[in-house]
């Protein structure tokens, strides 16, 4: 039995130890929000945050999760007050909808959780700090705005 | 009948000057079919695509796949300027994969444009499927939504609507139509003081016939197109709700996993279950002509039971094919065929015997794979003689009538769950069946939902390519270093006509194809043809300026004297790049311009050389006409989108054959530009007024050009193969004085 906190609800699941969260996540909770896009932890769409650290659920097993709050981007709005600190999720998902960021949007859940983590440990990224931070896929090449985005969070 | 309710309207130019042609002048109106066969309660079609409630609020139905191009937004931008809709009163629906709201105007619009191309064509031909006759599609490619259905479409059917409102409105009133006029979705009779909402007068308004020619605002009138809108779409890619067909889920859905063949047309001749079917929420085991899938009822399990199972694949004669195999075929068939003629103007072969000079050079592309984000997949669940289907697609009635087609039902009682697409890029046209094919074969096997996911080693291995293609030029040139001769030949086929050929005036051209098929399945990437053409004759040009003496930017300046707007986004973006300006230290600036599916766009690229040799993508400069912006906010993000996909495929983008079958398998054999990587842009977009331009596509084939130009600069090497990675730039001999 797998037993872990997701965005604030206790979930247990019996499943394989080694059976990562991405699948425990999508196909046993049906939360879709999370992403499959390579299953080797290159591209970073599976994306979520374990007790607010950005982790890459597609390898991670639900026995390296075992009794911690896991934060999906369904729960991301909601997490700000609890063991998240930073800029507020909601903020970057709402600098998103502002700098009109998402295009086909698939790969987009895994760059948010990437990004909220990433500035709730550095407020104040440099560009370089940015490029070794970022490093999720997208497809489309929303990069420029993802950029942009960051910069307006990081003044904000 | 049904061939009635297609037709088209050619009716010639308005008085504006607006083309008028399209669905919404049809007759009869498809908007009567669409109140009988899909309104409850007091709503009403009014046209094809505009439906219209009591409370005034306003539905537009897009018939177009959402895939990050903005498209939803764009169309409904266009009708609900028309309609003189108010755009907060406006709602933005996918429009059911039926053919009532089939998108047919694509197709005609690119038979005016150069004829039905031969990615669609084919599907004339599929079937008896009647989803299958020309004219009655529902796909999204070739940059076309925009300036085919948009234009010809749905501000039709906006002004269409607007007038049946008008003329609704005069009779309830009894007052002349000029007295009338419309605004944010409401008639109004100044005379009187008169106001009605339209949905106080669409009951009425639906019981008329569409006018066959409304007439459409000029630009001047535009109170919603040319604004940067934001996308409908992007709140629920914020927060996890937008749903792919990957997300498609119940309770009771099985997940397969699948191995196909790995050499492109082996069969599966024997399968070694192993210790598969003994492991936890295995199912069974299914064996395809092609293939072997495990269902289980997780996708991992089914994945990792997979592993287990061994499988025999039948022998081909392909089986220890390489991509070298390929190239030395590509090479003789080059030598040995005079192929078929792409173009011919003057007489290039004598003009070659009598040139004071002549140069050669072999440029050559490799197989791409489309990598979209979101993996291939479709979910089916087949109910006895009814089905319900769920994928991710640039034509929605296409994959219901495959479906349909190997679940052995007839097409109506296939149900098709339209979704977001998680990245299309042509890897979801037509004739990308497999991953439909499969998932329905499957699925029969079951009654419950059956979610058939193609893993991203799957995807790579599995895909249809955007095709290898070599190409060998010639140019001669005078005693005075004019060029007189433009010698191209080239590996097929040709799937864009045209994007062989160049703008640029010069007396003797002779472009010819040689046959270029091999067993690998490809497909339409990302701009098609012009994505390798555009790299090998914006490349060739600027060796045509290098050898004649003459800078690059001129050369191609003197060369379009007969193309203003290629000239125009040419300057526009050199001057915007600072072309001829004084530059950082070890940077250089490389430029191309190309014009295709209707826009015209130059791009520079500021390179330097980094620490490990190779190059730098600082910044790249691009100017676009694209006749007109629906959306700029959009343009630009296409136009980003365009140029950092065609960055990828430069830089690092190569499929490559061992042993018959494709090498590559994940992201980090098939790298593509990250953040890190990713040059600032500056995007320059020119409003001439010519008709729309695609956009989807036309920022992808200049980039690799404009990149492989400023290498040479810095290098003296000269880039005739991509991807670069594969180039060894340790031994530079920098071009001085350009």
């Amino acid at each position: 039995m797998a037993t872990f906190i997701v965005n604030g609800v206790e979930q247990s699941l019996d499943v394989e130890a080694d059976m990562p969260l991405l699948w425990a996540l999508r196909d046993e909770l049906g939360m879709t929000g999370t992403k499959f896009g390579c299953g080797i932890a290159s591209c970073g769409a599976c994306t979520v945050h374990v007790n607010g650290n950005a982790v890459r659920s597609c390898v991670t097993p639900v026995a390296a999760v075992e009794g911690q709050e896991i934060t999906t981007i369904e729960g991301l709005a909601q997490a700000a007050a609890g063991s998240n600190p930073g800029p507020g999720q909601g903020a970057v998902q709402q600098a998103w909808i502002d700098h009109q960021i998402p295009q086909c949007g698939y790969c987009q859940s895994g760059m948010i959780m990437a990004v909220s983590s990433f500035l709730a440990s550095n407020p104040n990224p440099t560009d370089a700090e940015i490029d070794a931070g970022i490093t999720n896929v997208c497809r489309c090449g929303s990069y420029p705005r993802v950029r942009k985005a960051i910069r307006a969070l990081a003044n904000a | 009948m049904k061939m009635n309710r297609r037709r088209f309207l050619l009716a010639g130019t308005a008085a504006g000057g607006a083309l008028l042609i399209g669905y919404a002048a049809t007759r009869p109106s498809r908007h009567r079919r669409a109140n009988a066969d899909l309104v409850q309660g007091d709503e009403r079609f009014v046209t094809s695509f505009i439906k219209i409630a009591p409370n005034n609020q306003i539905t537009l139905y897009i018939p177009h796949s959402e895939m990050g191009q903005g498209i939803h937004t764009a169309l409904a931008m266009m009708a609900a300027d028309e309609l003189d809709a108010n755009w907060e009163e406006v709602n933005i629906e996918q429009a059911p994969a039926i053919d009532l709201f089939a998108n047919g105007d694509l197709v005609k619009g690119f038979a005016g444009e150069f004829g039905v191309p031969n990615f669609l064509m084919g599907l004339v031909n599929v079937s008896a499927q009647a989803v299958a006759e020309i004219g009655n599609l529902q796909i999204t490619g070739g940059s076309s939504s925009v300036r085919y259905t948009g234009e010809h479409a749905m501000r039709v059917a906006g002004a269409a609507a607007r007038e049946m409102l008008l003329e609704t409105a005069a009779e309830r009133w009894d007052v002349e139509l000029s007295e009338l006029s419309t605004e944010l979705g409401h008639v109004q009779h100044n005379a009187s003081g008169s106001s009605a909402s339209y949905g106080e007068l669409v009951a009425d308004a639906a019981l008329r016939e569409p006018p066959e020619q409304p007439r459409l605002k000029e630009r001047a009138q535009f109170n919603i197109m040319g604004k940067a809108i934001s996308r409908n779409d992007i709140p629920a890619k914020v927060d996890g709700s937008a749903l792919y067909g990957l997300d498609a889920h119940s309770e009771d859905m099985l997940y397969a996993a699948i191995r196909l063949a790995p050499v492109f047309g082996s069969k599966l001749v024997a399968v070694d279950p192993g210790a598969a079917l003994a492991q936890r929420g295995v199912e069974r085991i299914v064996e395809l002509e092609d293939s072997v899938a495990v269902v289980a009822d997780n996708y991992w399990r089914a994945k990792r039971a997979l592993a287990l199972v061994s499988t025999e694949w039948e022998q081909t004669e392909n089986d220890a094919i390489s991509s070298a195999d390929i190239d030395v075929r590509f090479s003789q068939e080059l030598a040995n065929s005079d192929g078929s003629e792409d173009k011919e103007v003057g007489d290039a072969e004598r003009a070659l015997e009598e040139a004071a000079d002549v140069i050669e050079a072999s440029y050559s592309v490799p197989y791409l794979a489309h990598a979209p984000m979101e993996p291939m997949n479709c979910t089916v669940h087949i109910k006895g003689d009814t089905a319900d289907m769920w994928t991710s697609t640039q034509d929605a009635l296409g994959m219901r009538g495959r479906v349909a087609s190997q679940a052995g039902l007839p097409e109506e009682a296939v149900r098709f769950h339209q979704t977001y697409c998680g990245g299309g890029f042509g890897r979801r046209l037509p004739f990308n069946w497999n991953v439909i094919d499969h998932a329905t074969l499957i699925a029969k096997q079951f009654d419950v939902p059956v979610k058939t996911i193609f893993s991203r080693e799957d995807d790579m291995q599995q895909d249809y390519y955007r095709p290898a293609v070599k190409n060998n030029f010639k140019a001669a040139f005078d005693e005075d270093n004019n060029v007189l001769v433009w010698h191209s030949r080239f590996t097929g086929p040709i799937q864009v006509p045209g994007a062989a050929h160049i703008p640029y005036g010069i007396a003797n051209q002779s472009i010819r194809v040689v046959d270029g098929d091999t067993h690998v399945p490809i497909a339409a990437w990302r701009s098609v043809d012009h994505s390798q053409q555009t790299f090998f004759i914006e490349s060739f040009i600027d060796e045509i300026a290098h050898r004649a003496g003459k800078n690059p930017y001129q050369l191609r300046r003197e060369l379009l004297q007969e193309h203003p707007r290629h000239r125009a986004v040419l300057e526009v973006a050199a001057e915007a790049a600072g072309y001829g300006q004084n530059l950082p230290q070890g940077h250089a600036l490389g430029l191309a311009v190309q014009e295709s599916f209707g826009s015209v766009v130059a791009e520079v690229a500021e390179v330097s050389m980094g620490v490990d040799n190779q190059p730098i993508v600082h910044k790249v400069t691009c100017a676009i006409d694209c006749g007109w912006a629906v959306n700029p906010d959009t343009v630009e993000a296409q136009i980003k989108s365009g140029i950092i996909f065609g960055l990828s495929a430069a830089l690092y983008g190569e499929i490559t054959i061992d042993n018959g079958r494709v090498r590559q398998g994940n992201f980090p054999d098939y790298e593509m530009v990250r953040m890190a990587t990713s040059p600032e842009i500056d995007v320059h977009i020119i409003e001439s007024g010519e008709e729309l331009g695609g956009l989807g596509e036309p920022a992808t084939p200049p980039i690799a050009a404009a990149v492989t130009n400023a290498i040479y600069i810095l290098t003296g090497q000269r880039v005739r193969d991509l991807p670069i990675k594969n180039h060894d730039f340790t031994r530079s001999n920098p071009v001085a004085g350009v």
